[in-house]
């Protein structure tokens, strides 16, 4: 790929990251993941302290389908929808067809009763690595800013 | 029961509080809601004659070494001097009452107030006043100005097993007291060895403190409302478990063993209960295995410490909840995760894994925030209504109980804290 083609495919990813997880396609949405792939939630005052906690840990791909399943299946959270605002994104080669990927992200959520407001800031410091003729990622950090998370955290951020 | 020091009963500027039920199995939602309740409780309860948790030894280590953390809803430093120990202050400025540490953590020789720059030992001591004599002779302060009466407000800091706890009140017991053997001896089990910090979380609730305290000594409510339990087949109410409570019934510890029970008998328990039929498998397991390191077995432990902590032990995650609070109807939950510092690589591992199953996001608890919100919004237009506590019965509150279908350490919490907060119903079962 070019880079600009890169850039683009990229871009594509996390607008479908986003998209799928705003309208509750959480199977799809594992669909973007390779299976070697993780997923971590932490808070950025962790990060700053080194210390390793997270909020959510996956290490593969199965441990992401069990959270889907579980949030299906059993968990119990606020009735709301969410929206995702991607920024553009800073991009990395690191060779044998894998990108590192930053990016902001802000997170909105609404009640049914109609009521908005900001939930989630943080950014995304992800791995993506071309499969076969598809980008996935191989690793998706989000690093929260938003580190006391209002109420709890179910739906993806 | 004995008499607790430091108790004034009857608090002259305590609202009525019309109690259906003298035994607190009748809770009037006024409790929750009123802004005059809430006012004492900072008085009569966080800086009254209890021990609050304020952090762990281990998160300052070195001489100089200061965090900062909340008794209630009161700023506090938290700092190792030079000769080791610790020191406990107010983070309000003796000036103009301004915070004085800003930061989260750090170290430092003395405690600065960025405004008009008062310098504050690390026990609180006022050292320096700028431009205290003035310049050339002109303004200043007067000379009958003590520094002595202005320092930030020091409190008494007792440890136990590595557990730092503050009060405010001359009047407290002993920490080793105010556990009494039953905590004693659980924190002795749990911080046998030296800990150390895997990192933390925080979960703000738009609900009363008091609801929290009600959930964590709600012994039954874990298998309805953390399906995930049920759903994978982990602890459920047909476990062996129980509850542990100190004379007071202030503390709570909820225990349970696994595999302790019948997959059948559950399955149809609940089946007969209509909770729900189906078990689901994890497709990677990992997260819900147990690595056993208690002899005792036991593999669930919920310790809540009268008023603001909570210790748990599920499976392998081991964390201190902190309550932090910023008003009636809202609280931050500050979850502080370790382990032991001679932990494997594997077993470190391990409790990260975990971490999966509790705080904000936890599959086992993420329920508790919305659980605690939905029972803030309905209650506050009706507060003379009130809610039941009867499961495990009504009446005198036991110290044991030896079964999970139970929430009476809940009448426990309120015996106690209307006894603090001089608001005990005539003739008070406890
Ligand atoms: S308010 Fe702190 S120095 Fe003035
Ligand atoms: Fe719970």
């Amino acid at each position: 790929m070019n880079s600009e083609a890169t850039m683009h495919s990229i871009t594509n990813l996390l607008a479908e990251y986003a998209g799928l997880l705003d309208e509750d396609r959480l199977e799809e949405w594992l669909g973007l993941f390779a299976e070697e792939a993780t997923y971590q939630v932490i808070p950025r005052e962790n990060v700053a302290r080194n210390l390793p906690a997270s909020i959510i840990l996956c290490t593969n791909k199965k441990m992401i389908r069990d959270r889907t399943v579980s949030l299906r299946e059993a968990n119990l959270y606020n009735l709301h929808y969410d929206r995702h605002f991607v920024s553009a994104i800073r991009v990395n080669v690191d060779g044998d067809g894998v990108y590192s990927v930053r990016a902001n992200y802000a997170v909105y959520q609404t009640t049914i009763e109609g009521s908005s407001k900001l939930f989630s800031v943080g950014a995304y410091h992800d791995r993506v690595k071309m499969v076969g003729d598809r980008l996935l990622f191989i690793q998706k950090q989000v690093i929260v800013d938003t580190s006391s998370i209002p109420t709890l955290l179910a739906t993806p951020l | 029961m004995s008499e607790q020091s430091g108790l004034i009963p009857n608090h002259p500027g305590m609202p009525g509080v019309r109690w259906p039920r003298n035994d607190y199995s009748r809770v009037p939602y006024q409790l929750y809601h009123d802004p005059d309740v809430y006012r004492l409780e900072q008085e009569r309860i966080f800086k009254g004659p209890t021990w609050s948790y304020v952090g762990l030894e281990v998160e300052i280590p070195n001489p100089g070494d200061f965090i900062t953390t909340f008794i209630g809803e009161t700023p506090i430093i938290l700092s190792r001097g030079e000769d080791n120990s610790v020191y406990a202050v107010v983070n309000r400025c003796g000036h103009r009452g301004s915070i004085v540490r800003r930061e989260n953590y750090g170290n430092a020789k003395e405690h600065i107030c960025i405004y008009h720059r008062w310098c504050f030992a690390l026990d609180g001591k006022l050292m320096g006043v700028p431009f205290e004599r003035g310049l050339k002779g002109k303004g200043g302060m007067d000379k009958d100005f003590d520094k002595s009466e202005h320092g930030l407000r020091k409190l008494r800091v007792e440890s136990f097993s590595g557990v730092l706890f503050a009060t405010f009140s001359d009047a407290t017991e002993s920490l080793a007291d105010y556990l009494g053997p039953v905590f004693q001896g659980h924190f002795t089990r749990l911080f046998a060895k030296p800990v150390r910090v895997l990192g933390y979380q925080r979960q703000r609730i738009y609900g009363n403190w008091k609801f929290y305290m009600e959930n964590q000594r709600d012994t039954y409510h874990g298998s309805l409302l953390h399906e995930f339990q049920a759903v994978f087949g982990l602890s459920r109410v047909t476990q062996e478990g129980g509850n542990k409570m100190d004379v007071h019934h202030r503390h709570n510890l909820t225990w349970a063993r696994s595999k302790t029970d019948d997959d059948k008998e559950f399955a149809e328990l609940y089946k007969e209960n209509k909770v729900h039929e189906e078990q689901l498998k994890l497709e990677d397991p990992e997260i819900i295995k147990n690595k056993r390191e208690f002899e005792d077995g036991i593999t669930l432990a919920i310790c809540g410490i009268f008023p603001n902590a909570t210790v748990h032990q599920i499976s392998n995650s081991l964390a201190v909840r902190q309550l932090r609070m910023t008003g009636p109807g809202e609280f931050e939950l500050y979850w502080t995760l370790f382990g032991y510092v001679d932990d494997s690589e594997e077993m470190t591992n391990h409790r990260l894994l975990q971490a999966n199953m509790v705080g904000p996001a936890g599959l086992i608890s993420m329920e508790d925030g919305e659980a605690i919100e939905l029972a803030h919004k309905a209650t506050g237009s009706d507060q003379d209504a009130y809610s039941v506590i009867e499961m495990g019965g009504h009446g005198a509150i036991p110290d044991f109980i030896d079964h999970r279908v139970n929430d009476t350490p809940c009448r426990g919490f309120w015996a106690y804290y209307s006894q603090l907060m001089g608001c005990e119903p005539e003739g008070a079962v406890r």
